[in-house]
């Protein structure tokens, strides 16, 4: 079992937990991924998590028997979208304002940022709660304004225990899942106390303990919060209407109880009607979190009289997108919802983890979305393309149907294109497709063995190569049957 | 601000001048799963509020009274906020403390309270849903929030439909929504699901019938 520091001690390297360059300085994918594969603790927990939702989200599309006619729906709804983004937004920007909300354009990143600075300024408050939001966290939001002097505090459980960890988000739906129940309890008994109610006496590792301790935790900073800032999960253009979607009910204390709420959403997250939601309102749920429907889901148009905060502002954010947008195969990784379901299902993913992607999104939509977003002038941008065995059960499992092996392949023509400086091509794409067709391959073979002999337990496996490969390595614990031959059988 | 919306409306229409015309949209899916039977609606809608954790009675309009009465005090309910226009009939039979919000409770006070009774706008069967409009005996979105404990009265059939799809065109975007599918929960311990973070940690529902 490998120490854990190497993947906490962001802080200590003068890089700050959560911060979208943050990850800037990270290795490329396949030194990030050996050191990840090396945690047992890290392999064990993300594989009972990932194999956990797996089964529970067949179970909950399985119940839909159209589920293939609302799949190719809910594509050519954003694909229409896409299209005519130009028109959708401005209607959005029209039925926003005529709500009573102010609608605000952010080029990139640091205009967003300054934006948001500008507009918490403006009420006289120095904090501010948020609901959980990748765009927020793409932008890096928190460390701009902590360093603007502004405390923003994450409420989303999983975001929490990421903030208080000093650590980094490595899932999509749940930034945390890299942390065991052990690992979490242990985060708050240190840190809950030094930024609010310590955590209760005697705190255990049981699920509903820990739940009770965020609660305990979080009721004082909803209570007095005048500020908070959100992301969307839908914008209507036709009604002004944003959607957010969760479980917790942080969500919904965010968007009620402050005065003022800014939130802060990408251009493509608009969709033209109202209608429009009765499609991602149902695969949306059924596809992240495997529920007939998330416990929660906020709508609100504008301002309402007497109902929530009375002051409400929308951040458009680009960022990159209309750079995908420009990318004939690229754009489709601008359908996403944000569901994670191919983060769940993708062997690499849980294998390596979310930090080993470099980005906050991590996973095979992040994989495509990430090194369009950014470029692929950095090393790690460079080996994203390559993260990947090309197994194409993302694809099977997306909701918007993005054939992400599609644009992955587009996108190592591109870097092979590019060409770079040095060996910039070779470290990248050789280094990179090494690391990911060595080891499913060393697996397969390995598994299989192993699963036919899994009541002897073995801690090596035998042969040439795959002797040296368990040399440093704890086997996971083993299936009945290799995941490889799982999916031939009932997926094809 | 003015230039970077002239600047990302010019690089979105430079970036799909020459993108083909999109599909069209087919809405060939369903728009309900369920027979149209509002006994079997019914039912469905029970099932699925208790397969999330919520609490589900049925009763007759003349029980309802005594029900909620029942309930509150099995729950050890002192104090009940009472969102405008409640019918006042409902919580004529209990013995709890009633707290108007005209004018608003601050946020601390509905703290201080230890349950709310609403109505609903709509009921959603396949997927347990009730959505809640700040209509008369909803109250606004905080109401039904910051309490730890919500009784919900549903009128079936009139407001139980079967499905997402049918549900939507009975609702008013211009009003705050609330969609609630059972009890506060998360997932995000292990992706297990556990119940009761923020929101309301006891959701009862009562499915009123023969009104």
């Amino acid at each position: 079992m490998s120490d854990r520091k190497g993947r906490a001690s962001a802080r200590d390297e003068g890089r700050r937990p959560g911060d979208g360059r943050a990850f800037l300085g990270m290795p490329a994918f396949p030194e990030a991924a050996r050191e990840a594969v090396g945690d047992a603790t890290l392999r064990a927990t993300l594989r009972h998590a990932t194999h956990t939702i797996r089964d529970k989200r067949a179970r909950a599309v399985a119940e839909l028997d159209d589920w293939a006619a609302l799949r190719e729906a809910g594509r050519r709804i954003k694909d229409e979208t896409l299209r005519h983004l130009d028109t959708h937004l401005l209607r959005l920007e029209e039925s926003v304002t005529a709500a009573g909300g102010t609608v605000h354009w952010a080029a990139d990143a640091a205009e967003a940022n300054r934006i948001v600075t500008g507009l918490v300024r403006a009420t006289g408050e120095t904090e501010v709660v948020k609901v959980k939001s990748m765009a927020t966290q793409e932008i890096g939001l928190n460390e701009h304004l902590e360093a603007e002097g502004i405390a923003a505090y994450e409420t989303d459980l999983a975001e929490l225990i990421v903030q208080l960890g000093e650590d980094r988000p490595s899932h999509i739906l749940v930034p945390a899942i890299h942390r065991n129940r052990g690992e979490i309890r242990d985060i708050f008994r240190e840190k809950m106390g030094s930024w609010g109610r310590p955590a209760p006496e005697g705190l255990s590792d049981a699920p509903a303990e820990l739940a009770e301790a965020a609660r305990l935790h979080l009721r004082e900073k909803f209570l007095r919060a005048k500020v908070g800032i959100s992301g969307a999960n839908f914008m209507v253009a036709e009604t002004g209407t944003l959607v957010v979607v969760e479980s917790e009910g942080n969500g919904r204390m965010c968007l009620t109880l402050p005065e003022t709420l800014i939130s802060v959403v990408g251009v493509e997250k608009v969709v033209p009607t109202w209608r429009d939601l009765e499609v991602f309102l149902q695969t949306l749920p059924r596809s992240s979190t495997a529920e007939r429907m998330n416990p929660y889901t906020s709508m609100w148009t504008g301002t309402a009289d007497g109902d929530g905060p009375g002051t409400f502002h929308l951040v458009l954010l680009d960022n990159g997108r209309t750079d995908a947008l420009a990318d004939e195969v690229g754009r489709q990784a601008l359908r996403c919802i944000r569901c994670s379901a191919c983060l769940n299902v993708c062997p690499v993913y849980e294998r390596a983890g979310g930090h080993a992607y470099g980005s906050v999104y991590p996973g095979p939509i992040g994989a495509i979305l990430t090194p369009q977003l950014r470029g692929t002038a950095s090393e790690v941008d460079a080996s994203l393309p390559y993260a990947s065995s090309l197994c194409g059960a993302c694809y099977e499992v997306c909701p918007v149907a993005i054939d992400i092996p599609e644009v992955l392949v587009h996108l190592r023509e591109r870097v092979a294109e590019e060409g770079g400086k040095g060996h910039r091509l070779e470290r990248a794409a050789i280094k990179a497709s090494t690391w990911v067709l060595d080891h499913p391959g060393v697996l397969a073979a390995g598994e299989r063995l192993a699963s036919a002999t899994r009541k002897a337990l073995p801690r090596r496996l035998p042969g040439p190569g795959a002797r040296q490969w368990t040399d440093h390595r704890d086997l996971p614990e083993l299936p009945a049957e290799p995941f490889r031959d799982w999916w031939k059988k009932n997926r094809t | 601000m003015t230039d970077s919306r002239a600047r990302i409306l010019a690089r979105i229409r430079a970036a799909v001048a020459d993108a083909p015309e999109a599909e069209p949209v087919a809405r060939d899916y369903r728009t309900s799963h369920t027979p149209d039977d509002p006994d079997a609606l019914l039912d469905l809608l029970h099932e699925n509020l208790a397969d999330y954790r919520a609490h589900v009675h049925r009763t007759t309009p003349d029980g309802l009274a005594g029900l909620l009465a029942r309930l509150l005090a099995e729950r050890g309910a002192r104090s009940v906020v009472v969102p405008p226009g409640l019918p006042g009939e409902w919580l004529s039979a209990a013995e709890v403390e009633l707290r108007s919000d005209e004018p608003r409770a601050t946020p601390y006070e509905l703290d201080g309270t230890d349950a709310v009774v609403t109505g609903c706008a709509v009921a959603i069967a396949e997927t347990g849903t009730i959505v809640l409009d700040g209509g008369p005996g909803q109250g606004r979105r905080a109401l039904t929030l910051v309490p730890d404990l919500h009784l919900c009265v549903v009128r079936a059939p009139e407001q139980v439909v079967a499905s997402v799809p049918l549900a939507l065109p009975r609702l008013d975007p211009a009003r705050p929504l609330t969609w609630i599918s059972g009890p506060s929960a998360t997932s995000d311990i292990e992706l297990d699901r556990v119940e009761g973070v923020h929101g309301p940690r006891t959701l009862e529902v009562v499915l009123v019938t023969g009104g």
